[in-house]
């Protein structure tokens, strides 16, 4: 679908016998609806003539069977006709989620989130109205105009000629009103919108607004800014207050000449007073029609403007691909990374990297943030391309594996852990095709140390994560991720500063367990704090892109560099805090005798103490 | 009116927005009190829709008369033709007298409405507005500004909604049933049997699908909820989604939300497509019902054709409202919720209030007293405990502690944003609970770690709605605090515009352009949380520097401070651990204890001296 007039018609085409059938309801619909009005016009004449009571039922009840087949037509038209819509809606829903799950990091950092879900909410429902409530009554509404028209010339040319001079006013009048409307709604929700900001920058402020004492004043100014919302709340009534009576004064108006004109027709007798009648009727069977039209329209246009909204996520191409010729050799985890230089726009965050991790082997990076760490370990799993520069993995450009079998290679813990709104067990296996088993579960809940935390949630590991379950903290998001990580079983491990909420007892259980699991595979662990680093087989210094540093360990604080200064800023650092652990771990163990039963002394305390004291 | 965009967001996440009862007395008496005010241009209203009314039924009898008095006399020669024409003149022009006057009413009716609904609703939104001003900051702390929001916007919309649509309508739609009603009985009561016949079948069928179609709506409601949480979610994760290689699996999951959303909008439709032409084919049924027991009356010569003219014209404008009035059931339902929730609002009482009879302050030297203070934010979580010291006026003390000692609440409870739980703030050797929050915050300056940043302009940030400020001051104070260069510098100088949070401004700027809002108002207490923050350049840094030494000068000051330069500068310095003070002396002092204040010093200020940074 390359425009948005090739995708209308592709949704529209998907159920083209729906459509077709439902268009000829409404046809159906329409021509039924004409025939009534004869029927009385009918009943009216013969009374006048003098008939028998039964010609009168026998009318009446024709007339009715023909508003029972209108109804019937209505129905089925109405059914068929929005469904489709319904159904149109569900596949462009469906296909622009397919769409965007193909789509690369960069384009959902530049795209907001919150201007995609709208495009999902408000375009495509307003796309839906034009296939929807705008096709059908649009339908609906030539068909009873042609109908009617051809009714009402049959009755009265005269007549005819004077309702449409007025009937159409009806159109115009909506027309106007509509378009004028619509600025002022604008006008409205621009008002809105200064009186939300007023409000959320005064409750986001509130420190400040209370700390001079500046309550009285603000509410003056948000008296003010509503003051105005007001004024174009009342102007949008002034405006659309119109509508009614202009409809009804026209609609009574064209009644009015009818019966002024079609009276003088029946008393010189061209015309009989069933015919009159007859044709009121028509009147307001063409009433509803002649204001549709400017409402119709008015959903076309907006429905149109929303679909080229939505045209342009179609149009938008994923910058990262599966290659065209892929290599399906099974990954064994040595990264190289050659000369590699990246920019986000025109700020280059990475200046000719270059790295080597054996399969197996395990590398840290360190460096200050924005150093370009992030940057650099996404570029592995192909989160973003290099601009310059390769990376292999066992000596094939990650370009040319599948992109399915490169990431589920890689074990990636972010930086900002993200977890889904599903039960834990779904989020540490997430992405798995089998479900984990309960040994593979405790295995993982065992490396992140997660299972600790686990005995305390309701319902263990089917415990709902999120808003409408259980909120973990900082930490335990932390080691979640890890554990859906590690649970992948991967080749290749990276994690992301992922140990920043975790403590330091937990961070060292955390990577005893995780220097056994990895034994057989590549690590790659961006960190700030050195005791996560310090065992690395190669340490990476950072600084402003480049490498600044390289080595293990020990060569670096023999280096005397950036790496040896963090490392002293830290003993400090620890020192200070080992006071407090210290003064806390006295705290529990007082705690722990005070409260505690003598049968039994908590087992964990002795396990988390002693390495810091 | 639906605000497409700022309702539509926060309704989409919101699962299941409770709903109950359209009408609870207690709420409505509550609402309408806020049309008090208005009562005369209500008075107005109610007798415009009553005329209204009447002007509504006016046309199809006038039109009877042309049928019954001008027509049929004439074409059956009861009367000459040239007569025929002649009655038809007078009671055309009638005709259109009525219909102008009719528009004229509904347009007058329509406009009193806004008005008066508007006006009321703005009395209401002001109040809550007020209201809220007044709470204590702990409240603010539980409530999320995006809940707020909602209060202030969509909840007042819908009252709004209710009270310039929903009211009216309902009681236009009564007085309209009960004319016509009375009408039809007069113009002839056996036809007008036939018609009230057709009432109670279609309040039945009414009822029956509004029924059905609340509980399709509640399903749509709840699922499209559903779809778009998934997708809000899933477009927020979509790089673990992708790195997972979890996009069939999520696929599924979406396509099965998809379709229960499809198959509950389907139910939707089938109702409607149902209950639409039911509807009019009783109708249908109802005027041909007419017509034949009006033929039957016809052809005994017992009614006019005018008289059955005017009932098939307004039997249709007897139903509508009929119908009307049941659509108004979800308006006065989401305006009971909102309400419910604004005066749940508005009910809440702040827990920190003025004392009944508050003691003066005619001059504050700026004496501050903590005596025995222990704090909490949550009950029994202690952030400050015993802590006592005492800042003597015109006295600079710097509060240094790792971060979590409590530092920051230090500075709250001496603006009393909260209320100590044990021991006592003396300023001035008064208790702080003796005098007004206005009283106490006049004489405190704060400059917060964030400067938050009005939307303004910069001379407007510095004065914010104080006109006492004249533009001179607003230029002194910047000029003190070294403001003015980088101010002269932007595009409009102090009238330049700056957005919301300040995002025009650097975050040094914005520091300074807080110390200015500081000096302007002059206060005889300064309190400065300057904790580190991110990137501020060395020439900036330099003038932040600077416009502090000369802002503590001549005034008691406390100080959170993360610079070096100012912790040498003040004349005595507390050092907070874990909620009490442990040290208090000089920079000299300190030092050579070689305690926590050693350490922190090697930590934070030596290192930050020497520009390393990890």
């Amino acid at each position: 679908m390359t425009s948005a007039r090739a995708t209308f018609f592709h949704y529209l085409g998907q159920r083209k016998l729906q459509l077709v059938i439902g268009i000829g309801c409404a046809a159906a619909t329409a021509l039924a609806s004409v025939v009534p009005p004869r029927f009385i016009g009918a009943i009216i004449d013969s009374l006048q003539k003098g008939t028998t009571f039964e010609t009168v039922v026998l009318l009446a009840l024709a007339s009715v069977g023909f508003s029972a087949g209108e109804a019937i037509f209505r129905g089925i038209a109405r059914y068929l006709l929005l469904n489709l819509a319904r159904q149109a809606e569900y596949e462009m829903r469906n296909d622009l989620f397919a769409h965007l799950q193909k789509m690369h990091l960069a384009y959902f950092q530049h795209q907001r989130i919150g201007d995609l879900m709208a495009r999902m909410t408000n375009d495509l429902t307003a796309v839906r109205q034009m296939y929807g409530p705008a096709l059908m009554q649009g339908a609906f509404t030539v068909m009873t105009f042609v109908f009617a028209l051809l009714s009402m010339l049959s009755v009265s040319v005269k007549l005819t000629v004077v309702a449409m001079i007025l009937m159409p006013l009806a159109s115009v009048a909506f027309w106007w009103v509509g378009r004028n409307v619509h600025v002022r709604f604008e006008r409205l929700q621009a008002k809105f919108g200064d009186l939300s900001t007023k409000a959320q920058e005064n409750f986001s402020g509130i420190r400040v607004v209370k700390a001079f004492g500046q309550e009285a004043p603000e509410v003056r100014d948000f008296a003010r800014v509503n003051r105005d919302y007001v004024g174009k709340a009342i102007g949008l009534t002034a405006m659309q207050g119109l509508i009614w009576p202009t409809m009804s004064f026209i609609l009574g108006l064209a009644v009015l000449s009818v019966l002024y004109i079609g009276g003088q027709d029946a008393i010189r007798g061209e015309l009989t007073i069933g015919q009159l009648i007859q044709f009121v009727a028509y009147l307001y069977l063409l009433s509803w029609p002649m204001i549709a039209i400017g409402w119709i329209s008015n959903m076309f246009q907006a429905g149109w403007a929303s679909l080229i909204r939505l045209q342009e996520l179609f149009d938008a191409k994923p910058a990262i691909e599966d290659p065209i010729d892929p290599v399906t050799i099974p990954i064994k985890g040595a990264i190289e990374v050659r000369g590699v230089s990246f920019a986000y726009g025109q700020t280059i965050v990475l200046h000719d990297v270059s790295f080597r991790v054996p399969a197996g082997g395990s590398l840290a990076i360190v460096g200050p943030t924005g150093s370009g760490k992030s940057t650099l370990v996404n570029l592995i799993p192909r989160l973003f391309d290099v601009q310059q520069g390769e990376v292999l993995i066992d000596g094939i450009n990650v370009r040319r594996y599948p992109l399915q079998q490169l990431r589920r290679a890689v074990g990636y813990v972010p930086q900002e852990t993200f977890l889904f709104s599903v039960p834990l067990r779904e989020n540490v296996a997430f992405g798995l095709e089998l479900a984990l088993t309960e040994s593979q579960i405790d295995w993982a809940g065992d490396v992140s140390q997660l299972n600790k935390d686990v005995e305390d949630f309701p319902a263990r590991y089917d415990t709902m994560i999120g808003e409408r379950g259980v909120t973990l903290s900082g930490g335990q998001k932390q080691r979640t991720a890890i554990a859906r990580a590690v649970a992948k079983d991967p080749q290749v491990l990276i994690l992301d500063d992922a140990l920043s909420a975790v403590d330091t007892y937990t961070e060292a259980e955390i990577l005893r367990r995780l220097r056994g699991v990895m034994r057989e595979r590549t690590s790659i662990v961006v960190a700030h704090r050195i005791s996560t680093v310090k065992d690395a087989d190669e340490i990476l210094v950072l600084d402003d892109g480049r490498v600044a540093e390289r080595g293990t360990h020990r060569d670096l604080l023999e280096h005397g560099g950036l790496y040896a200064q963090m490392y002293r800023r830290q003993l400090l650092e620890e020192e200070l805090e080992v006071d407090e652990e210290r003064e806390e771990h006295a705290k529990r163990l007082k705690a722990a005798t005070d409260d505690e039963p003598p049968f039994g002394v908590r087992p964990r305390l002795g396990g988390m103490g002693p390495e810091g004291a | 009116m639906a605000h497409g965009g700022g309702g539509a967001g926060v309704g989409f996440f919101q699962e299941d927005e409770i709903l109950g009862k359209a009408y609870d007395a207690r709420l409505m008496r509550r609402l309408l009190g806020y049309l008090r005010p208005y009562r005369g241009l209500v008075v107005v209203a109610l007798v415009i829709l009553l005329g209204l009314s009447l002007a509504d039924v006016a046309p199809p009898i006038i039109a009877k008369f042309i049928v019954d008095n001008a027509i049929a006399p004439a074409v059956s020669h009861e009367i000459p033709a040239d007569e025929g024409f002649a009655r038809l003149g007078p009671l055309a022009l009638l005709y259109i007298a009525v219909l102008l006057v009719s528009s004229g009413f509904r347009y007058a009716q329509s406009m009193l409405a806004s008005y008066v609904g508007q006006n009321a609703m703005y009395d209401l939104r002001v109040g809550l507005f007020g209201h809220l001003e007044g709470l204590s900051l702990s409240f603010f702390d539980r409530n999320p500004v995006g809940r707020l929001m909602t209060r202030i916007t969509n909840d007042i919309d819908a009252l709004t909604d209710m009270v310039t649509q929903g009211v009216v309508a309902i009681f236009g739609d009564v007085v309209v049933i009960v004319v016509i009603a009375v009408v039809l009985a007069i113009l002839d009561w056996r036809l007008a049997l036939v018609t009230y016949a057709a009432v109670p079948i279609l309040i039945a069928m009414t009822m029956y699908f509004r029924r059905m179609m609340r509980e399709s709506f509640r399903a749509i409601r709840i699922r499209l909820a559903r779809v778009n949480a998934y997708l809000n979610e899933n477009i927020s994760g979509m790089a673990i989604l992708q790195l997972f290689t979890r996009e069939r699996r999520s696929f599924e999951e979406f396509d099965a939300l998809n379709t229960d959303l499809l198959n509950a909008n389907q139910g939707g439709i089938r109702a409607m497509a149902l209950f639409i032409p039911a509807v009019q084919f009783t109708r249908a049924g109802t005027s041909a019902a007419l017509f034949i027991a009006a033929g039957y009356w016809i052809l005994g010569g017992q009614l006019t054709f005018g008289t059955l003219f005017a009932f098939w014209q307004l039997v249709e404008r007897f139903f509508s409202p009929i119908q009307d009035l049941s659509e108004k059931y979800n308006i006065m339902q989401a305006a009971m919720a909102s309400s419910e929730r604004v005066f749940r609002l508005m009910d809440t009482e702040p827990t920190i209030v003025d004392p009944p009879h508050p003691r003066e302050l005619a001059h504050v030297r700026g004496e501050i007293t903590f005596d025995n203070v222990s704090f909490a934010y949550n009950e029994g979580d202690y952030v400050l405990r015993d802590v006592t010291f005492k800042i003597s006026a015109a006295e600079s003390v710097a509060i240094v502690g790792a971060t979590g000692a409590g530092k920051t609440s230090i500075i709250s409870l001496i603006s009393r944003f909260y209320d100590v739980q044990k021991g006592r703030i003396l300023l001035d050797g008064v208790d702080l609970r003796e005098l007004r929050q206005r009283d106490v915050r006049r004489h405190v300056g704060v400059v917060l770690q964030d400067p938050f940043i009005f939307a303004g302009t910069v001379a407007s940030n510095i004065r914010l709605n104080n006109e006492a400020i004249g533009d001179q001051q607003v230029r002194a104070a910047a000029t003190f605090v070294n403001a003015d260069k980088f101010i002269e510098k932007l595009p409009h100088g102090y009238e330049t515009v700056v957005t919301e949070r300040g995002s025009t401004l650097s975050v040094g700027q914005k520091q300074l352009l807080a110390f200015a809002r500081a000096i302007a108002f002059n206060p005889e207490i300064l309190l400065v949380l300057d904790e580190a923050t991110s990137s501020v350049d060395t020439e900036t840094e330099h003038l932040i520097q600077d416009a502090l030494a000369k802002l503590m000068v001549g005034r008691t000051s406390i100080i959170i401070a993360h610079r070096l330069s100012t912790i040498q500068n003040v004349d005595r310095i507390i050092v907070l651990h874990k909620g009490r003070v442990v040290e208090m002396g000089t920079h000299r002092d300190l030092l050579a204890q070689r305690g926590v204040y050693h350490r922190l010093y090697e930590l934070q200020y030596r290192a930050h001296e020497a520009g390393a940074s990890a």
